[in-house]
């Protein structure tokens, strides 16, 4: 029982809610004075964003903070772990214990059905022709019951990332089209430079760790070979099927030969610190590491392209795992309203705008992919309609609260047939039996 | 006279439950209250955030649980940790303690550098060990490969096989100091007389050990020993930091929490604590039971 709360980071958390407290109360007869806002000036505002150890939790903070200068408010923001499913597991302690201690949630794509239960409708300060202005299969994923449970504020989708320069100097000019095709010249490059003593250079990266990171991997590769989504929408397990299991077998033969055996504790930032350092012919990652790699600082700056991810096999098809992030006003919030402002700020056309152009994350108003300050800057997102017309969703519609419980199940399994220590013919069945168990 | 007696012991009485009361109070809010909250969680299915209203259970959760392929796993990695990492924390522990009984000049800078790893926060040492591990940037990897004592580069914390030794040695090298400190308090009881009437008789060094040191030492020993494997039977944060919730290497402790935080499923969560208190308790027993027949 006593891990159910974090004392130190409740006790931190209390601290400097008491601290802010006396900060508004200073700042209050001022702020009073100077912002006449529609709405009482002057609260504090706690944001669990992005982990401000990256890149995007930075900006993120750095832009709230603008709104809270321009609005009199005071902006307190919560950083969260790295890793997506840790962060979810503290975003349920807060929910659990029906907290009101953050005010804002950045919640992830297959959180709504969790998140639902204590998320305020959205529909309440969104009006229906401003929904309408974003993509609506993102509206319909964020919508439980009727209600709006989050704002998205950018969404995201497997893509591949080749070094250009490399696959001309071993004589390809095109990227590969199968996951076939990819192995061979992953083999061949890394072979090539290998002798050219760059003993550590890698011929694929990707993410393998047991976490939310190898379920979005595993379901592109099952996806691209033909072989389902797991569960399908109308809720029936797919997953034990031939293809299926042929695509994580396919994985597998990748780990150790053109991919670091490590791979299978790799997440999302692993693999990009080994593809930005130019130790890799190809990465399979998120739209974000587009705007790092490209930094002039970076190693592999004007080096790389992006792509659909490959096929799986001739007949197979191109798959992206659908991702992306939503704003959620907590029910249990003093302040939904102010809440609420925060969360229009930064999914509006302007501060999604900003984003695009500096974190290179797609935004989630189509209209914004014509513009041309961002195709400008990312000239691969005249593409991303292909991309995100590949898109595979998570099982989380259809497995609504118990998605994580499905997950764990996948990312266990399929990480343990990558390190060789289960057959993929013995982790489909056991998948199937989790989720059957999940949805009976 | 008499009745006079009675009444004092009477008013004795009450005063001294007067004065335990508050104690009284306060254990049953902070452990009794709970831990009773645990055992009537397990016979229910009870979600963690009450986001479904709980049903009674009956013995399924515990079924579940014992049938659950996971779980044995986690059960079999937490046995092989206990088991290893104790035997060798307390060898070496015993042997530093020894070392630093003996008189030496740095005696006490010694004994306040080997209390180091101890007083790191584990969640730290096991990130900067993960590091370490690491299969390409590693420094475990780069000098055994730099030495040419591996061939290739080992992905460490990718497999069970390379992974739990390496996890037993990272506890290994956190708790030896705490066993040592344990083992050496024990050590300063053992008067220094003994070893000179032992030195007179012609008794050696090491049958000096076996036959004065190590039997005095026993009493102490073992109350070591059982901290270290109730500690080590309910490890968690080495495991969660250094290979999160990787298959075929979740103890009976990351099982638990998997359960209670990442299902919110409260119902499950108390069930396996509920096990695992068991498993302790098995522990417990018999360390008592060989005290017992050792002393008498």
């Amino acid at each position: 029982m006593r891990m159910l709360s974090n004392p130190s980071n409740m006790n931190s958390l209390k601290t400097s809610i008491r601290q802010g407290a006396v900060r508004v109360i200073g700042s209050l007869f001022l702020a009073s004075a100077l912002a006449p806002s529609a709405f009482a000036a002057g609260v504090t505002i706690h944001f669990l964003g992005d982990s401000d150890v990256g890149e995007g939790g930075k900006w993120t903070k750095q832009v709230a903070q603008e709104w809270a200068q321009k609005t009199g408010n005071t902006l307190a923001y919560v950083s969260r772990p790295n890793d997506a499913s840790q962060t979810l597991q503290q975003c349920q302690q807060y929910w659990a214990a029906r907290s009101g201690d953050v005010d804002v949630y950045q919640i992830d794509v297959i959180w709504p059905g969790i998140a639902a239960p204590h998320a305020v409708d959205m529909k309440k300060y969104i009006k229906a022709d401003e929904i309408a202005q974003y993509f609506p299969a993102i509206i319909k994923n964020n919508t439980v019951n009727g209600q709006l449970v989050g704002v998205p504020l950018f969404t995201d989708a497997g893509i591949l990332y080749y070094r250009t320069d490399l696959l001309k100097k071993y004589g390809y000019d095109a990227p590969p089209k199968t996951w076939e095709e990819l192995a061979q010249m992953a083999k061949k490059i890394q072979e090539g430079e290998r002798k050219e003593g760059r003993s550590d250079f890698q011929g694929f990266v990707f993410q393998g760790k047991a976490s939310e990171s190898i379920t979005c991997n595993a379901v592109e590769w099952i996806y691209s070979y033909d072989g389902g989504t797991v569960i399908s929408p109308d809720k029936k397990v797919t997953i034990n099927n031939p293809n299926a299991i042929k695509a994580l077998e396919t994985a597998k033969s990748w780990v150790g030969t053109i991919a670091p055996a490590g791979v299978t504790t790799y997440g999302e930032e692993e693999a990009r610190n080994i593809w930005q350092a130019g130790n890799s012919a190809f990465m399979r990652n998120w739209p974000y590491a587009y705007a790092l790699g490209q930094d002039p600082k970076s190693a592999i700056s004007g080096k790389f392209d992006v792509t659909v991810l490959p096929k799986g096999g001739d007949n197979g098809k191109n798959a992206a795992c659908l991702g992306g992030w939503q704003l959620m006003v907590c029910k249990y919030s003093k302040n939904p309203d102010v809440a609420a402002d925060l969360v229009k700020f930064l999914c509006s056309p302007e501060v999604q705008k900003k984003r695009a152009i500096d974190l290179s994350q797609l935004p989630t108003r189509p209209d914004l992919y014509k513009d041309p300050d961002i195709l400008a800057k990312n000239a691969w997102f005249k593409n991303a309609e292909a991309v995100l017309n590949n898109a595979v969703a998570r099982p989380s519609t259809v497995t609504g609260a118990d998605y994580n419980q499905v997950s764990t199940a996948i990312y266990q399994q399929s990480n343990s047939v990558l390190s060789g220590q289960t057959p993929a013919k013995q982790a489909v069945a056991q998948i199937e039996r989790v989720a059957k168990r999940v949805l009976h | 006279m008499a009745a006079k007696e009675i009444d004092l012991q009477m008013r004795q009485r009450r005063l001294a439950w007067f004065l335990v009361t508050p104690a009284v109070v306060i254990v049953i809010m902070i452990i009794g209250f709970p831990m009773f909250q645990v055992i009537v969680d397990s016979f229910f299915h009870k979600k963690a955030d009450l986001s479904v209203p709980p049903t009674f259970a009956g013995l399924s959760n515990y079924q579940f649980i014992l049938s659950d392929p996971d779980f044995w796993s986690a059960f079999v990695v937490t046995l092989i940790f206990t088991v290893c990492s104790v035997v060798l924390e307390s060898v070496l522990g015993l042997i530093v303690a020894l070392i630093a009984n003996s008189d030496f000049k740095g005696r006490s800078v010694l004994r306040v550098a080997i209390l180091i790893p101890w007083a790191i926060p584990t969640v730290v040492s096991s990130k900067i060990w993960q590091w370490m591990f690491n299969d390409i940037y590693g420094v475990a990897n780069v000098v055994l490969a730099g030495l040419h004592i591996i061939p290739n580069k080992i992905a460490w914390l990718a497999t069970t096989a390379t992974a739990l030794p390496v996890i037993i040695a990272v506890d290994v090298w956190k708790t030896t100091p705490f066993m040592a400190l344990l083992l050496l308090a024990g050590l300063q009881l053992i008067p220094g007389d003994l070893y000179e009437a032992a030195s007179i008789d012609g008794a050696t060094k090491v049958r000096q050990f076996f036959s004065l040191t190590l039997p005095l030492l026993l009493p102490t020993l073992l109350v070591a020993l059982i901290f270290r494997t109730l500690d080590a039977l309910r490890v968690f944060d080495i495991f969660f930091v250094m290979v999160g919730n990787q298959a075929g290497l979740l103890t009976v402790a990351t099982y638990a929490q998997q359960q209670l935080v990442g299902y919110l499923d409260a119902g499950m969560g108390s069930a396996t604590s509920m096990i695992i208190l068991i498993i302790i308790m098995v522990f417990v027993v018999l360390y008592t039971r060989f005290s017992k027949t050792s002393f008498e």
